[in-house]
């Protein structure tokens, strides 16, 4: 294409874009097509591809297309190895995106779908696409070492400390909320409940086919895998009809959250072949699928999206989370937009496979958009519901009643229209018993893909398409819960093995068991903590996770900025300071207002305080009254982890300022750990394309 | 368009096997013979089970998941 018709087709891109983006920002109709949104999106992620992300790779990290990547250099045939481009891709895409982009945008949709919208996009483009960039960019150039490392040796031993610690608390954090988002899920559901639970036979069916049956032989494998979780989903629906059957299956809370700590200890003790590998693949493969799937029937049937740009509730007196649009917002959207988890990603796993420099831009880039993507069609699911149905769903008992004429007419005094019997027609086309108070985000964007899908596919099955989403949900959530207890497990034994060797051992399985237990019982006790908070337990857990996650990014994004001013590159440095000023400024805003607001749905010690008063004169009901110890202990416990972040996060900070300061006065701070250039002999066609 | 799907699938299929792993002993056995064709008859390659099972527990260690 010659260089002018170039220029027309980015300029119509950009025209296209403004013009969405205007569109989705100044409507204040009745409802705006989704397909606006995606449109969007498309264009502002190929001119930010185009455009900074190249300017990015050539003038800010210098990509060397000549110089040899420790894929080639130190190619063992196993965990170092070159690899075709698109393979790398689609290993980091699989590793990257989880649940979380699922679940924020759901939640945050209780602002309007502007403000979720604008920051997945913005934030993605300017911030989490870029750390993953960087990330991958300076790890390459380190031999693959991990940001833990990256942080030790380049700004010093506090700041790889703070990277540990920080990744261990975020692990245990973000199992306790998504183990409560698939309890939530559950609850009093026979055909989610025994769906899930089938899923573990059927992982341990799959482990024992790969390596017994038909030893390597995945992908065979993994076609029975899904048929058979196909399968279980319509065998829940049997299971639901049954009387004798369905009781087994219908439970309350608690019990479900019991079951998944136990469940979570078994999966960190036994062997990855048997439980994690399997269901690690078969996740993938859903995954893959349903958003594929999910994508199509967008573009296909271009919902209205019904929820306004803005609701009341950006002054912060939101039903399902408490707190103002700002930095609230951009704290319930982490992951989609900027994820501090991804930097342990671009960091370690995805280096030792890349062949050539050239191809960071795609894969750290490319990958994160796509995640962002994701992101945006959780945003739409969420948004297609009807408002006042989506907040019927995702508004905790404790904030609009118990009983469900409350609910409807609390929902209704917001100004959003719902009724008690379009609640139960609802229920009753899912499959479900109630859907009233299904607080985590699973159920409502189930109730989305569903509606979606249903239109698109067939609406007579409704309640299969529900329980699918949820099994697909569920399955993936399961999935960062094992694995994630797993490296927590592995992440603990290498503390403790500072202190006593036999603890330190892998395979040492009196280690292994108290380890394992000690990273279940962390994860299990806010996970029972929010399965008893009459809240719903999403609005303490997620906001710390967020907080927790965006702290993890700028660590990485400290990281890449210190390495930035070292390599004399500080006129570029605004790259990675820009959006590491930006986190800063809301995590450190948003756990201010979490430690020191009088607003109990937002302070954590307000809230603590206010139980204790209403304790101390008796006006909470006995039930209430029976769990206010244990919550207001947490909330405490809340306040100080919150804090805690915040100092390790400053500690940081600090740290790498001083090191930028050092190395700007010319005084001497610890070298450049990069590895010295040495050529690529890989003719590397036969690799990369 | 019969054959620019058959096109498509053939160089879909290798990707996709490599991807999920379902190639990685073939893939082994060519590394094998590419660069420890010398050990042949001291250290023979791994059987099919034997090497899938170093594969699996080699890729679980280590962070593999996001949120």
């Amino acid at each position: 294409m010659n260089k002018n018709l170039k220029m027309i087709v980015w300029l119509a891109v950009g025209l296209l874009g403004t013009f969405a983006l205007s569109t989705i920002a100044l409507n204040r109709g009745e409802s705006i097509n989704a397909l606006w949104l995606i449109t969007a999106a498309v264009c502002i992620y190929a001119i930010a591809y185009r455009f900074y992300a190249a300017w990015i790779a050539a003038k800010v990290l210098v990509i060397d297309e000549t110089r040899a990547t420790p894929a080639e250099r130190l190619d063992n045939g196993r965990d170092f190895v070159p690899t075709n481009k698109w393979i790398v891709f689609g290993h980091h895409f699989a590793a990257i995106a989880g649940p979380g982009p699922l679940v924020g945008p759901t939640l945050a949709a209780q602002f309007g779908y502007l403000p979720g919208t604008l920051w997945i996009l913005i934030g993605a483009v300017l911030g989490g696409a870029v750390q993953d960039m960087v990330t991958l960019f300076f790890s390459t150039r380190r031999d693959g070492r991990s940001l833990g490392q990256m942080a030790r040796d380049e700004i010093g031993v506090i700041g790889g400390t703070a990277a540990l610690v920080g990744t261990f608390l975020i692990m245990i954090i973000l199992i306790a909320v998504l183990g409560l988002v698939v309890v939530n899920a559950m609850k009093h559901s026979p055909w989610a409940t025994s769906t899930v639970a089938a899923t573990i036979p059927i992982a341990m069916f799959i482990g024992l086919y790969m390596r017994n049956i038909r030893p390597g032989r995945v992908l065979e494998a993994s076609a029975i895998g899904v048929s058979l979780l196909l399968l279980s989903v319509l065998a829940g629906g049997w299971v639901d009809h049954n009387e004798s059957l369905r009781v087994l299956f219908d439970h309350e809370g608690l019990p479900l959250a019991y079951a998944i700590i136990v469940y979570g200890f078994a999966a960190a003790v036994l062997p990855v072949w048997l439980l994690l590998a399997p269901r690690d693949y078969l996740s993938t493969y859903m995954k893959l699928g349903t958003v594929v799937a999910l994508a199509i029937a967008i573009v296909i049937l271009r919902p209205e999206i019904h929820m306004p740009a803005l609701t009341q509730f950006t002054d912060g007196t939101g039903p399902i989370f408490g707190g103002k649009l700002f930095p609230f917002v951009f704290i319930t959207i982490a992951c989609g937009a900027i994820s501090g988890f991804h930097a342990l990603i671009s960091s370690g796993t995805t280096p030792k496979l890349l062949t050539n420099e050239r191809d960071i831009r795609m894969i750290g880039y490319g990958a994160m958009l796509l995640e962002s993507f994701v992101a945006i069609m959780a945003m739409i699911a969420a948004t297609v519901l009807e408002p006042g149905v989506f907040f019927a769903i995702n508004s905790p008992a404790g904030v609009v009643g118990k009983e469900a004429v409350d609910a409807v007419a609390k929902i209704n005094s917001w100004g959003f229209v719902v009724t008690v019997e379009q609640m139960n027609q609802l229920a009753r086309d899912m499959g479900e018993s109630s859907l009233f108070a299904r607080t985590g985000g699973a159920p409502s964007l189930a109730v989305g893909m569903a509606s979606i899908f249903g239109s698109a596919f067939g609406k007579h099955l409704l309640a299969l398409w529900y329980h699918f989403a949820i099994m697909f949900e569920a399955i993936f959530i399961l999935t960062t819960l094992d694995a994630g207890t797993r490296v927590g497990r592995f992440m603990l034994q290498d503390m403790l093995g500072n202190f006593n060797k036999k603890l330190g051992e892998t395979s040492y399985m009196p280690s292994v068991i108290f380890t394992s237990a000690l990273v279940v019982a962390g994860w299990g006790y806010f996970l029972y903590i929010g399965v008893i908070d009459p809240n719903g337990g999403v609005n303490i857990l997620w906001p710390l996770f967020g907080i927790a996650n965006q702290m993890l990014a700028a660590i990485a994004l400290c990281v890449a900025t210190g390495i930035l001013v070292k390599s004399g590159k500080l006129n570029y440095a605004w790259v990675t300071a820009l959006p590491l000023t930006w986190l800063v400024t809301i995590t450190t805003t948003a756990a201010y207002q979490k430690i020191f607001s009088d607003d109990i749905r937002v302070g954590f010690f307000a809230a603590a305080n206010d139980l204790s008063a209403k304790l101390t004169t008796g006006a909470l009901p006995a039930d209430k009254a029976a769990v206010a110890p244990q919550l207001i202990f947490n909330q405490h416990l809340d306040a100080y982890l919150t804090l805690f972040f915040v100092a390790v996060l400053w500690v940081v900070i600090i740290d790498m300022l001083a090191v930028c300061k050092c190395c700007l006065k010319g005084k001497p701070v610890l070298p450049l750990s990069e590895v010295p250039h040495s050529a690529t002999q890989l003719n590397d066609a036969w690799v990369r394309d | 368009m019969l054959k620019k799907l058959k096109n498509f699938w053939r160089c879909i299929w290798p990707m996709v096997r490599q991807l999920s792993g379902d190639d990685a002993y073939e893939r082994y056995l060519k590394h094998y013979a590419e660069y420890h064709a010398e050990l042949e008859n001291l250290e023979p390659p791994l059987g099919r089970e034997a090497y899938f099972k170093q594969w699996q527990d080699g890729k679980w260690k280590g962070v593999r998941r996001c949120c």
